[in-house]
């Protein structure tokens, strides 16, 4: 009973993540129909703008929790977002028009420039960040304890909060507006006036802010990465994109979730070396029943 | 240009790879007016339009519109080719180069122009008045920030914005199914919202292709009213395709005809009905064939 607990809440934290992850994926998808491979390694670099900033405000002496954290958000968010933004900008911009799949092959060159470029410029070795936030709080369970860390929490409560904004800003500002109407159909959303690659710009630079979210996050909990870090949670958080239908916000979030409290309980009560192998089981047995995913529109081929 | 033209067509030619759809078109659009294009299928009508509103961007030719205070070329603003000339101007290769990189459909928007489609393109998963606000977002304070803490002048732009929506909602009579999703809407209504959405952006002129087609006499006789309304109570130009002649004859000023991407006649109602090269373009030369318009 208690390890079936603490998988839950060892996987809502898991699954979050993925869901943060999902977002980017699901929201290129939804607004040019290609899939991001970089968008892993853009999840790989905010790892390494994590440890940036935590060593330069260490460097300036700064130690209390709320500002190293609060300093780390606001840098990482801000550099992740300028790389998703110069991703678009050099590497898919210039192929607006051509083929789903040029794009497409730009996407994964993009994906081997950034993992060769950290390699390069960081090192190939595994770094690490020191612990900022340690404890947990512990409930009794019949004979054994469910315990769930400070930094559990944080993650949960940051990432929900990440969404929630997100989700707000989609369904109720006039950008969320602007880029709806745009993901519907971009060639009218120019007709009346709305700039669709300023538009498709902004939806990159928000994938990018919630990597950097999830990376910081897990960055920090983890303590270690190194540069190939965003390949196998990229895959992970791509599946969750697919499991929650491809295109689709909530879809992306309830997705992550489901894939993180799976793949966790699977792991503890059954086997961890095969919890990889489950959650694509997993995958493959949801497409089968609902191709288009949990939450997706099924394709409706247009006369 | 002469000061009371909106929008003036020179020698606009359009090529799809080998076939020539436009072919040298010229005409003026007088400010103010009700204007109709009118052809047989396949004359190229939805072609200008697609020109005109920057859907397409023309193979060749001028299209000038003398709008919010400025002229402004539709092509260019869509980004040319650099020329050979302009490496030696840096003026004019700067503004290729600006347009090349910022231009778009949405800046021919921005100056002045709207329009509709003949198939209908609503935003579908968008509620009704949702479709107006989008349209209204060059208005409005469009800070992010300022959405997000929901500040004062965020609310009140914001309730502007509504205010205008249902207004027009009101002229094309769908205040009821506000919060209704656009595509449930019935085929007259989405139409109806169509035009109301290309309202919202406060054009100058609207472009409204086939606007009675599907229509019923009620409904067309509806639309002929607000079509004067957009004309008499709100200034706006409009330049329409239909192919209803009883509603063209009825509400133009002034009537362009095209026929195998030439314009074969302009002029006043009375002058088209009678114009031989119109009669013979629509029921085919036939000699002695008695033919009413």
């Amino acid at each position: 009973m208690d390890i079936i607990l603490q998988q839950l809440v060892n996987g809502l934290s898991l699954g979050s993540v993925y869901g943060l992850i999902a977002i980017g994926y699901t929201m290129v998808y939804g607004i040019i129909g290609m899939i991001n491979f970089a968008h892993g390694d853009v999840y790989m670099v905010s790892a390494y703008v994590t440890a940036i900033a935590i060593a330069l405000l260490s460097f300036f002496g700064i130690e209390s929790f709320p500002v190293v954290i609060l300093g780390t958000l606001i840098f990482t968010i801000f550099v992740t977002g300028v790389y998703g933004w110069v991703i678009e900008r050099v590497a898919y911009r210039p192929l607006r028009g051509s083929s789903r799949l040029s794009i497409l092959i730009s996407a994964i060159g993009m994906s081997l420039i950034l993992q060769n470029y950290v390699q390069i410029s960081q090192g190939a070795k595994q770094q690490g960040v020191p612990t900022l936030l340690s404890g947990a709080i512990r409930f009794d369970v019949g004979d054994g304890f469910v315990q769930l860390t400070y930094m559990k929490l944080f993650i949960l409560c940051a990432s929900f909060i990440g969404m929630g904004v997100l989700t707000y800003i989609i369904q109720k500002t006039k950008l969320g507006r602007m880029c709806r109407a745009t993901q519907q159909d971009p060639k009218m959303a120019s007709i009346l006036g709305i700039d669709t690659d300023k538009i498709i710009s902004t939806v990159f630079v928000i994938g990018a802010t919630m990597a950097a979210l999830a990376g910081v996050l897990v960055t920090l909990d983890y303590g270690g990465f190194d540069f190939y870090v965003g390949f196998i949670i990229g895959i992970k958080a791509f599946t969750a994109a697919v499991l929650g239908g491809i295109g689709s916000l909530p879809g992306a979030m309830l997705g992550g979730i489901i894939l993180g409290l799976s793949e966790a309980l699977f792991a503890g009560l059954i086997s961890s070396d095969y919890k990889d192998v489950f959650s694509f089981s997993l995958l493959v047995i949801i497409l089968i029943f609902r191709p288009s995913g949990l939450l997706g529109k099924p394709e409706v081929e247009k006369v | 240009m002469s000061q009371d033209s909106i929008l003036k067509v020179d020698n606009l030619v359009m090529h799809f790879g080998g076939i020539k759809a436009l072919n040298d078109v010229n005409f003026e659009i007088k400010r103010g007016s009700v204007s109709a294009l009118i052809g047989p299928n396949g004359a190229g009508k939805t072609t200008v339009f697609n020109c005109l509103t920057g859907f397409y961007k023309a193979t060749g030719g001028n299209i000038m519109l003398d709008a919010c205070g400025k002229t402004t070329s539709v092509i260019q603003v869509l980004g040319e080719p650099f020329q050979a000339s302009d490496f030696l101007n840096p003026v004019a290769f700067a503004k290729r180069l600006k347009y090349k990189m910022f231009g778009g459909s949405h800046l021919v928007n921005r100056a002045g122009l709207s329009r509709t489609f003949q198939n209908i393109r609503l935003f579908k998963e968008m509620s009704v008045v949702e479709n107006l606000l989008v349209a209204q977002h060059m208005r409005a304070n469009r800070s992010l920030i300022a959405g997000i803490l929901n500040t004062k002048a965020y609310k009140k732009s914001e309730e502007e914005a509504l205010e205008r929506a249902f207004y027009w909602l009101g002229v094309v009579d769908l205040k009821d199914f506000a919060n209704r999703l656009a595509g449930e809407l019935s085929y007259g209504q989405q139409r109806r919202l169509e035009i109301a959405r290309a309202m919202c952006t406060n054009p100058e002129i609207v472009c409204l292709d086939e606007p009675a087609a599907g229509l019923n006499p009620s409904e067309t006789e509806a639309l002929t009213k607000m079509i004067r309304v957009l004309r008499d109570q709100h200034n706006t130009t409009v330049l329409l395709i239909e192919h209803d002649m009883g509603m063209v004859m009825n509400i133009s000023d002034y009537i362009v005809v095209l026929d195998h991407g030439e314009v074969i006649a302009k002029g006043g109602p009375e002058d088209i009905k009678s114009n031989p090269k119109v009669i013979a373009a629509y029921l085919g030369a036939e000699e002695g064939e008695e033919v009413t318009l």
